[in-house]
C-alpha cells in the first residue's frame, strides 16, 4: 500500500482552483518534496493531506486512512511540521516537548529529540526567546516526537542559517533511513535535489512534472554555459551579442552571462572560437549540467506561457 | 506499541500546562487577578464606610463588594480571560498545531476550559480571604454549600459564554475589545462597582443577561440579612440556560484556524489566467 495516494484532487475556493487536479502517490520511506511558486498550491495540498482541509473532489488516502474524517489514530502516524505555526512561547522546550510528547502512543525520549533537531543547549530555555531558526527546531522536534509513519515538512528550513539547514537535511536523510516517509515542501531548489527521492512541480494547481530530481534534469536540454560578463561588452548589449553567438536564449544573472543549452560542444566551440578572435578572456567559464533551478524555471515558464 | 494515554491523565496535564502558561502571561495575570484585587482595596478605601440600603437593612458596602467583586473576579477568569487568550492562540497556529496531533479536541478545550476554572476559583477564595481579613466579610457556614455550588454554576457557564465569543471574534486584534465590549457596560448595571436599584430601564437591561443574576445570587451567600441556606435556584437556572446557550454556540462554530484565512490565501493564490 503506499503511503500516499491522491487522485485528481480539486480544492475550489469559488471560481479560484487552488488544487486543480492533481494525482500522485508517495511510496513507504519514500521522500517526496513538492516544488511550486507561492499559491502554486502545494500548501493547499498538503493541507488536505494532513486532514487541515476538506477536499471539493478526488480521493485521497494517506496511510490508508481518508484524511477527511481523519481521527486519533490517524493524527498518532502522522507528525506535521507547519509553515507557520505558533507554539506556546512561554514555555521551555522541555516543557513543550513533554506537553506535546504527552498525547502519542509512541513518543520519542525528550533527549533524543533535542538531540535529532539540535537543541540540547537550549532545552530549559523559553521558546519565546530563541531565535526565529532555533524555533523551527521546536517545531521539527513536535513534528518527529510521536515517532511518525509519515512526516509533513512544510517549508521546513525557511528562516534557517546555512548550518541549521545542514543539520535538518541529515535529520530528514536520517528519518528517510530510518524508514519514515516524508512529504515536503520547498521553495529551495537545492533542498529538493539534496533530500528528495522524486519531486513533483506544481504550477497553477496542476502537476506539470514528476519524477527523481536526475529524470527532471535529463528531461530537460540539460547543460548550463557560463562565464563573467567580459568588459568589452556593456551589459545593455550582453543578451543580444552572446545571443547571437552562442545561437541561444541567453540571461544576464549579475555580472555572469548564462545560457541552458542542448548542444554544449558546439556552443562552446563557437563562444570560444568569438574569444580567440576577438582577444577577449572569458573569466569563469563553466559547462555544468541543470541543476534541478533550471529545470522548474523552465518547467514553470512553460506553464505560464502555457 | 502502547496504547493512548487516559482520558483522566491527559486532561489532567492539559489543565496543569494551561494553569502554568496563564501564570507566566503577566497581562493575563494581571486582568484577571492583579485588576480586580486593585479594585476591591480602592472601592473599599473610597467608599467602604458607607452602607447600603436593601429590603432587609443597612449593609456595609465593604460585604458588597467583597461579593460582587469575587463574582466578577470569577467571570474574568473564565469569560475574559478564555475570550482575550483563545484568540490569540488561535492566530498564532497554537490551536492549529494542536488539531494535528492526536489530542482529542473536547481533551484540549476541557484543559483550557477547567483551566480556567481553577484560576477563577482560587482567586475568589483569594478576594473572600482578603474580605474576611480586610473587611469584615461575614462567612456563614450555612451558605458555604450555596456559595460553592453559585460559584461553580457561575463559572462553568461563564467558560461556556467566553468560547461562545471566542467562536464569533475573528481576530485576536478584535478580542480585547469583544471582551469588554460585552462584560465592562454589564458589570456597572449588575451590582459589581455600584449598587444599582431593583427597578428602572437599566435594571431591566441587566436582568436579562446572566452577570446580575450570577453576582447577586453569590452576594446573598454573604449577605447577613439573608436567612437560610442562600440558595437562588431561579437564578441559577437562569445564568446556567446562558451557560447552555454558550456551549451550543461553541461546539457549533469553534474554529482552530483564524475565520477567513482560506479565503484571504485563496485570494492570494488566484491562478494567472489562461489563454
Amino acid at each position: 500500500m503506499a503511503a500516499i495516494e491522491v487522485d485528481d484532487l480539486h480544492k475550489h475556493y469559488g471560481d479560484n482552483h487552488a488544487v486543480d487536479g492533481v494525482s500522485f502517490r508517495v511510496e513507504p520511506g519514500e521522500v517526496y518534496a513538492l516544488l511550486g511558486h507561492n499559491g502554486a498550491g502545494k500548501s493547499t495540498a498538503v493541507e488536505i493531506l494532513e486532514g487541515h482541509r476538506i477536499a471539493t473532489a478526488g480521493s485521497v488516502s494517506v496511510l490508508g486512512f481518508d484524511p477527511a474524517a481523519a481521527d486519533r489514530e490517524f493524527r498518532d502516524r502522522i507528525g506535521v511540521v507547519l509553515q507557520s505555526s505558533g507554539v506556546e512561547n512561554e514555555f521551555t522546550v522541555r516543557e513543550a516537548i513533554d506537553l506535546y510528547g504527552s498525547v502519542y502512543r509512541n513518543r520519542r525520549a525528550l533527549d533524543e529529540v533535542v538531540g535529532l533537531v539540535g537543541l540540547e543547549a537550549k532545552v530549559d530555555e523559553r521558546i519565546g526567546s530563541l531565535s526565529g531558526g532555533q524555533r523551527r527546531r521546536v517545531d521539527l522536534a513536535l513534528g518527529i516526537i510521536g515517532t511518525p509513519d509519515l512526516l509533513f515538512l512544510d517549508e521546513p528550513t525557511t528562516g534557517f542559517d546555512p548550518s541549521a539547514r545542514r543539520l535538518s537535511w541529515d535529520l530528514v536523510e536520517q528519518l528517510g533511513q530510518g524508514g519514515t516517509t516524508v512529504l515536503l515542501t520547498t521553495h529551495y531548489l537545492d533542498e529538493a535535489e539534496h533530500l528528495a527521492d522524486r519531486v513533483g512541480v506544481l504550477a497553477n494547481g496542476r502537476m506539470i512534472a514528476e519524477g527523481t530530481p536526475s529524470e527532471l534534469i535529463d528531461g530537460i536540454s540539460g547543460t548550463v554555459v557560463s562565464f563573467q560578463l567580459p568588459e568589452s561588452v556593456a551589459v545593455a548589449d550582453a543578451v543580444s551579442t552572446f545571443g547571437t553567438i552562442l545561437d541561444h536564449e541567453v540571461r544576464l544573472c549579475g555580472r555572469f552571462v548564462e545560457a541552458t543549452v542542448d548542444r554544449s560542444t558546439q556552443v562552446v566551440h563557437r563562444l570560444t572560437g568569438w574569444a580567440v578572435e576577438n582577444n577577449v578572456e572569458l573569466e569563469s567559464l563553466s559547462v555544468k549540467r541543470a541543476s534541478l533551478e533550471e529545470v522548474y524555471l523552465q518547467l514553470t515558464e512553460q506553464a505560464e506561457e502555457g | 506499541m502502547s496504547s493512548f494515554p487516559s482520558t483522566a491523565a491527559l486532561i489532567v496535564r492539559q489543565t496543569r500546562y494551561q494553569i502554568l502558561y496563564f501564570l507566566r502571561v503577566p497581562v493575563a495575570l494581571f486582568f484577571t487577578i492583579i485588576l480586580p484585587i486593585v479594585m476591591l482595596v480602592l472601592f473599599n478605601a473610597l467608599f467602604g464606610d458607607n452602607t447600603i440600603t436593601t429590603d432587609e437593612g443597612e449593609w456595609p458596602i465593604r460585604q458588597f463588594y467583597t461579593g460582587g467583586l469575587a463574582a466578577y473576579t470569577a467571570v474574568s477568569a473564565t469569560y475574559s480571560n478564555l475570550g482575550n487568550m483563545v484568540p490569540i492562540r488561535r492566530d498564532e497556529g497554537i490551536l492549529k498545531r494542536w488539531r494535528s496531533t492526536p489530542l482529542p479536541t473536547w481533551a484540549y478545550l476541557a484543559g483550557l476550559i477547567l483551566s480556567s476554572i481553577v484560576i477563577a476559583v482560587v482567586s475568589v477564595l483569594l478576594m473572600l480571604a482578603m474580605g474576611v481579613v480586610l473587611y469584615d466579610l461575614q462567612v456563614d457556614w450555612v451558605k458555604m454549600p450555596a456559595a460553592a455550588v453559585t460559584l461553580l454554576i457561575g463559572v462553568a457557564s461563564f467558560a461556556a459564554l467566553g468560547m461562545a465569543l471566542v467562536s464569533v471574534i475573528k481576530t485576536a486584534s478584535s478580542s480585547a475589545a469583544m471582551v469588554n465590549a460585552t462584560i465592562l457596560p454589564l458589570a456597572f448595571i449588575s451590582d459589581v462597582f455600584i449598587a444599582t436599584d431593583d427597578e428602572g430601564f437599566l435594571h431591566r437591561v441587566a436582568t436579562f443577561f446572566p452577570l446580575k443574576p450570577f453576582v447577586n445570587a453569590f452576594q446573598d451567600c454573604f449577605n447577613p440579612f439573608i436567612d437560610g441556606s442562600g440558595f437562588s435556584p431561579g437564578r441559577l437556572a437562569f445564568v446556567a440556560a446562558w451557560g447552555a446557550v454558550g456551549l451550543l454556540i461553541a461546539i457549533k462554530r469553534f474554529s482552530w484556524e483564524p475565520s477567513g484565512a482560506p479565503s484571504r490565501r485563496g485570494r492570494r493564490s488566484k491562478p494567472a489566467p489562461t489563454d
